[in-house]
């Protein structure tokens, strides 16, 4: 299955070739051309038989959040340091996997029986933990390891009852695999997918893309925020599992076209696909450096609510798979006919 | 000429926060339209007017979008939740009131809090009056921005309202244009939009013109009132011209091109070197291979809150300096 094998791939920001080649292995043969450019985006390419209609980019971005090892202690521990934003309290007691070879590692920290009683209260800080890869010496450890070498976490595909996915690296793997379907889908329009890198660092592959595309418009996917539990007010839980793609409003890298996501919302009731809206301001995507990329260009932001992000797993609703899916290839039939 | 009040006062009442400038856009471009050549609006909706001319292409930018809020949640009782869009205070948005596109008034309040300092906007609201959210619903929709009630006053010393930033910068642009006979170089009025998220607007639009050199007209902060924080600005000290902000080092040769203009048409001037705070030019000087751009600030107090003031001496010495820049051959 596409998703657990994108899933699966580790992709932290900067070393993103495993999920490329998986992606472009993929899409031969569906799309016209397919080209990795400077900085490792895979920008694919669906042309329209009538040349010299509007440009569509569709993008989603590769990378996933991970770590990075910055040094080896002489009893073989590796230090590391965060690569996009991870929430330090999740980290102790993972599973990871280490470099090229997947090298498996714990992340480990110091004992309860050992800690102080004031200790208990602390959050262990980045600096408190290590990896442990059943190494006993600085040099056993080199045999294996080398400082610069990517960590990503190492969780397996799982289906939970009949509706709920989870795996790691959801956001954004959950916006490659919806891409990877509307590009091997039949459809005849000027259509760019842009599958980028480095969105978690800062969003620095979108905007090389955009340059190179020059689109009139552009689609955002993502897996976003969700948060509902029932201590909070309706305003607090930024997405709903399970009710459906969410369309984003604003936040902090971009305030979304109004007209273009007002015809959004009107394809999805047209067509009779649940949608929300994305209440909070926080976080940004891709359409950040999009929409202001040359001339500019329209951006919709549209996501799968995606709980537990930025940490080694997360969970998302089949229905919202398959909603979000419905809603953005309804999009693309609109701008095939040109009434987008 | 004497000071249009009229004017200044229609500019800051008519709606457009960042991302939705429509109106400000229509009301500006109906009151340019006979003193320029061409008019345009690029896809994130800048405004872009051009004067022509033989010599080098010059960028005045000013923007034309405000901070607001922006609906996120319409509760079963009917009262919104909202974010912010741009520089928003709890403190200063608490009991004010709110005006929406199809103008819809709201008053903003907080729920109860123990200390006021832990009030965030999350915990605050926007009442329409509404008995429960079917009604609210007729009124305001989720994804609808309001900006602060207009309120408009004036004194023979200085303007105060919301929204001074940035209107005022579009009417000094208007005003300079209007005033301006035929001039050697190849103008353009950019009345930006999304300045107050991020400088958004002026980048695509300064892509879009490659220009020699860019102008942004736009407030700046003040020095002069209680114990406020040391920084040389005041009112009716004369324009402002800028040496640096957090957005850009302005560039020598345009600096020094305003500094001479003023000194030699007697323009009251004082220079600006402010430790925060951007303008368009921050965005304008990096496009592409780079543009030399300079700024004229109004100086202003009370910056985003619903009682921004400045002087109109000031007002007219940046209208007479921008007239000034405009009009020399570049």
């Amino acid at each position: 299955m596409l998703l657990k094998k994108l899933t699966e791939a580790s992709g932290v920001s900067g070393n993103e070739k495993e999920v490329r080649d998986l992606i472009k292995h993929t899409l031969e043969g569906y799309v016209d051309e397919i080209k990795t450019d400077r900085i490792g985006n895979l920008i694919v390419h669906k042309k329209e038989s009538n040349p010299g209609g509007k440009r569509l980019m569709i993008a989603a971005h590769m990378d996933e959040v991970g770590l990075l090892v910055k040094d080896i202690d002489s009893s073989g521990l590796l230090k590391f340091m965060p690569v996009g934003g991870i929430d330090k309290r999740v980290l102790v007691s993972k599973t990871v996997s280490i470099g090229e070879k997947k090298l498996p590692g714990v992340i480990g920290a110091k004992p309860i029986h050992l800690q102080k009683r004031n200790e208990w209260s602390k959050v262990l800080d980045m600096d408190d933990l290590y990896i442990d890869i059943g190494a006993t010496s600085k040099e056993e450890a080199e045999k294996h390891v080398s400082i610069g070498d990517y960590v990503a976490f190492d969780t397996s595909y799982m289906e939970m009852g009949n509706a709920t996915i989870k795996a790691k690296a959801l956001d954004d793997r959950v916006g490659c695999s919806l891409l990877i379907d509307i590009l091997k889908s039949d459809i005849d329009a000027e259509i760019y997918g842009a599958f980028t890198v480095m969105e978690e660092v800062g969003l620095v592959g979108a905007g090389p893309a955009a340059y190179q595309i020059k689109p009139d418009m552009a689609i955002v996917l993502e897996g976003t925020l969700c948060y509902e539990i029932e201590e909070l007010d309706s305003h607090q839980m930024p997405t709903l599992l399970g009710k459906g793609p969410a369309i984003s409003l604003i936040d902090r890298t971009t305030v979304y076209d109004r007209a273009l996501r007002d015809q959004v919302v009107k394809i999805a009731e047209k067509n009779d696909i649940p949608y929300q809206y994305r209440k909070t301001s926080m976080g940004g995507n891709d359409s950040g450096k999009i929409h202001i990329t040359g001339t500019g260009c329209t951006t919709t932001g549209i996501s799968v609510p995606t709980r537990y992000i930025h940490s080694p797993l997360s969970l998302i609703s089949k229905s919202d798979y398959d909603n979000t899916y419905k809603l953005v290839e309804a999009i693309v039939k609109e701008f095939e006919k040109g009434a987008i | 000429m004497g000071f249009n009040v009229e004017l200044l006062e229609k500019l800051v009442s008519v709606y457009g926060p960042s991302g939705d400038e429509s109106l400000i856009s229509a009301t500006i471009r109906k009151e340019i339209s006979e003193y320029v050549d061409e008019i345009t609006t690029d896809s994130l909706g800048n405004l872009i007017a051009r004067k022509k001319g033989e010599g080098k292409k010059i960028m005045v930018s000013a923007h034309m979008d405000q901070i607001g809020f922006i609906i996120t949640d319409i509760d079963k009782e009917g009262f919104l939740r909202f974010g912010n869009v741009g520089g928003i205070s709890p403190d200063i948005s608490l009991s004010q009131r709110v005006v929406f596109k199809n103008g819809t008034v709201g008053a903003i309040f907080s729920e109860p809090m123990e200390k006021s300092s832990e009030r965030k906007l999350e915990n605050m609201y926007i009442d329409i009056g509404a008995k429960d959210k079917e009604e609210a619903e007729k009124m305001v929709a989720i994804g609808d921005m309001c900006i602060y009630y207009s309120s408009f006053a004036h004194n023979d010393n200085v303007v105060f309202t919301p929204y001074l930033d940035d209107r005022v910068g579009c009417f000094v642009a208007i005003e300079a244009l209007k005033r301006l006979s035929n001039t050697d170089n190849d103008l353009y009025f950019v009345f930006s939009v999304q300045e107050e998220v991020g400088l958004r607007g002026a980048r695509t639009a300064a892509y879009g013109i490659e220009p020699d050199f860019g102008i942004a007209v736009d407030v700046t902060a003040h020095g002069d009132t209680p114990k406020a924080k040391r920084f040389a600005v005041g009112l009716h000290k004369g324009v402002a011209i800028k040496v640096k902000d957090n957005s850009i080092i302005t560039h020598p040769s345009v600096r020094n091109s305003l500094i001479d203009i003023a000194k030699a048409e007697n323009i009251t001037y004082q220079l600006e070197v402010l430790e925060f705070g951007g303008t368009d030019s921050g965005a304008i000087h990096l496009t592409k291979t780079g543009v030399p751009s300079g700024v004229i600030s109004i100086p202003t107090r009370y910056v985003h809150s619903t009682v921004e003031m400045a002087s109109k001496d000031d007002i007219e010495s940046s209208i007479a300096l921008l007239e000034g820049y405009l009009s020399k051959k570049q």
